[in-house]
């Protein structure tokens, strides 16, 4: 799949092939990317630039909502302000949410790797089964106050260990899919090699097994980080409270607060963007074909 | 072998994920039935059968739910799987721009939401929004986005779209990318011109590509809370209320019995709108 994305693939014909004059196929080449451009800087561009050039202004400039050249520069003193906003929230909700991230993306490695290992190799008559929770998990959506019942019954409600149990808990299905998909291509043949030389079962899936998964392992690991970094209503929800907050919890917070200071407000978005876009930069290919990974056969 | 490999492949390996998959996950969803049956404060409750769920299918403050759940799932998924198609092909082209253009579509999928849903609402507003001051440069006298009650639900359906397009078009471009070139050339040879490639090379060969578009982009309108949250709050009045929003409206104002009941609304409708569709969907693709 990576392979088909990187480049060394087969391109379709609708739009090369326009027109069977040489400069004519080249004139209309120039003009498609120039209006493939344009359209995509007016419509993805402008957002983008919007937010950007609105957090380096002042509260007067950036009450405007224009996109003009702000006439001196504050993005320095915006970012101490909502760095030291409500006796620097912002500071203990990325410690919080990087918690929740990095131990989601751990328990999820080791579990969705067993299951998965496990799912692939043996195929019994409760197979089906299993197959259909999967899918469940997949489709269903969580029952919201049943969950924080739970949560309180085994006194999790509030707290890091809980959230992260739900966050692994819904994410699980989908890597539990990626690692059983993956698991085809290691074959059993090194199993039985293992088991002959007397390798017991798991010693054979955590120092057999568990490395050779190393390239689903690093698609869970971005997906994961993506979609816990980026999730609002689960810790709306479960992590409540002005102790807990997440990164998404204090950007949703400080709506309400900034609702006459636009440029702090475009300072958080702006702060809350930067690590998606390193993640971006190093794993561009990477996320793209883990996110299509197992979707096209 | 079959023994020793019924031996080593032990189901053990399930339990952990297996644990935390029903006590987090499935647990709730069977607590769910019941309680929705329920007057229900959390340490004690009182069953009062099928009440809730009359409240909610009466009341149209929150029945009005499903039909903007229905029309902000259709929306959302329709305008993904037809941009998503159009932008697959254009950047499965040989341009040179294509890399650029893929990385600007594709960034949004990575925001957040809720970043996004800030942005755009500010974009959106009815006087100072560029966006309406642009049209006005055009001379379009621009509507209020989230104001007006007939279009905020769309607004709001198009900022989803904005963002979620990237995902849809790079699952078309990797369905695209695995058609063989001799479809191509079978057509060039028969005389056929771009719009045929299109027709009846790229639609039914990356059939795969698009029911997984649907699937994910369906479901995932459904069940649709941030963007709205963030953007309208349901409102104006009730008109851009999803099921979603109103299952945290009556939680948040401690109905937890009527909030468990739209759970288990919201559950049975993506049931019986999902599955029947991935069924329908797969056996489309064995036809082929």
């Amino acid at each position: 799949m990576s392979k088909v994305i990187l480049g060394d693939y087969k391109a379709n014909p609708i739009i090369d092939k326009k027109s069977k004059t040489k400069t004519g196929k080249k004139l209309w080449n120039i003009f498609i990317e120039c209006f493939g451009v344009l359209a995509t800087l007016a419509i993805f561009g402008i957002p983008f630039y919007f937010v950007v050039i609105n957090a380096f202004k002042n509260t007067q400039e950036s009450s405007l909502l224009n996109m003009k050249w702000p006439s001196s520069f504050h993005l320095m003193e915006n970012i101490q302000e909502v760095i030291t906003a409500r006796d620097g929230m912002i500071i203990r909700a990325f410690f919080n949410s990087a918690m929740i991230t990095g131990l989601s993306i751990i328990l999820l490695i080791i579990l969705g790797a067993a299951a998965g290992y496990v799912l692939q190799r043996k195929v019994t008559k409760v197979t089906p089964f299993f197959n259909f929770l999967l899918l469940a998990g997949l489709i269903i959506p969580p029952a919201v106050v049943p969950t924080i019942w739970v949560l309180q019954e085994i006194g999790l409600f509030k707290t890091l260990p809980g959230i992260v149990l739900i966050e692994v808990a819904l994410n699980l299905p989908f890597t539990i899919i990626l690692y059983r998909g993956f698991m085809v291509t290691i074959p059993r043949s090194l199993d039985e090699a293992a088991l002959i030389d007397g390798c017991g079962r798991f010693r054979l899936f955590f120092n057999i097994i568990l490395p050779l998964l190393k390239p689903v392992s690093a698609t869970v690991i971005v997906l994961t980080a993506v979609s816990v970094y980026n999730d609002f209503v689960n810790p709306l929800y479960f992590f409540p409270g002005a102790e807990n907050a997440t990164l998404q919890l204090t950007l949703y917070n400080f709506m309400s607060m900034y609702i006459t200071k636009w440029n702090l407000l475009f300072t958080n978005v702006l702060l809350i963007s930067i690590p998606p876009l390193i993640l971006f930069i190093i794993f561009n290919k990477k996320i793209v074909a883990g996110m299509t990974a197992g979707s096209v056969k | 072998m079959n023994k020793l490999a019924n031996k080593t492949y032990t189901y053990y390996f399930l339990l952990p994920a297996g644990i935390v998959y029903f006590v987090f996950f499935l647990l709730p969803t069977i607590m769910s039935l019941f309680f929705s049956m329920t007057w229900w404060t959390l340490t004690d409750w009182e069953f009062i059968g099928l009440e809730n769920f009359k409240t909610f299918l009466s009341e149209p403050s929150l029945n009005i739910g499903f039909k903007n759940t229905l029309i902000y799932a259709v929306v959302t998924s329709g305008l993904k799987v037809i941009l998503g198609l159009l932008l697959g092909v254009y950047l499965s082209s040989k341009l040179k721009t294509v890399g650029f253009i893929r990385s600007m579509i594709f960034f949004p999928t990575l925001l957040s939401t809720i970043a996004v849903g800030i942005a755009f609402t500010m974009m959106m507003h009815p006087s100072q929004g560029i966006i309406n001051i642009v049209l006005s440069g055009l001379g379009i006298v621009g509507p209020d986005w989230l104001g007006d009650t007939d279009i905020a639900l769309l607004s709001v359906a198009l900022v989803d779209v904005w963002k979620g397009v990237g995902m849809a078009t790079v699952i078309f471009i990797a369905g695209i990318m695995s058609i063989p070139q001799d479809y191509y050339e079978a057509l060039k040879i028969d005389g056929g011109n771009a719009w045929h490639n299109f027709k009846s090379i790229i639609i039914p060969l990356s059939r795969p590509a698009m029911n997984t578009v649907i699937i994910l982009s369906f479901i995932g309108g459904l069940r649709s809370f941030d963007l709205i949250w963030t953007m309208t709050k349901g409102g104006p009045g009730f008109s851009t209320d999803l099921i979603a929003s109103i299952i945290y409206k009556q939680y948040q104002a401690g109905f937890f019995g009527l909030s468990t009941a739209g759970n288990v609304i919201l559950f049975i409708l993506v049931s019986a709108l999902a599955f029947p569709l991935y069924s329908y969907l797969n056996k489309k693709e064995v036809d082929l």
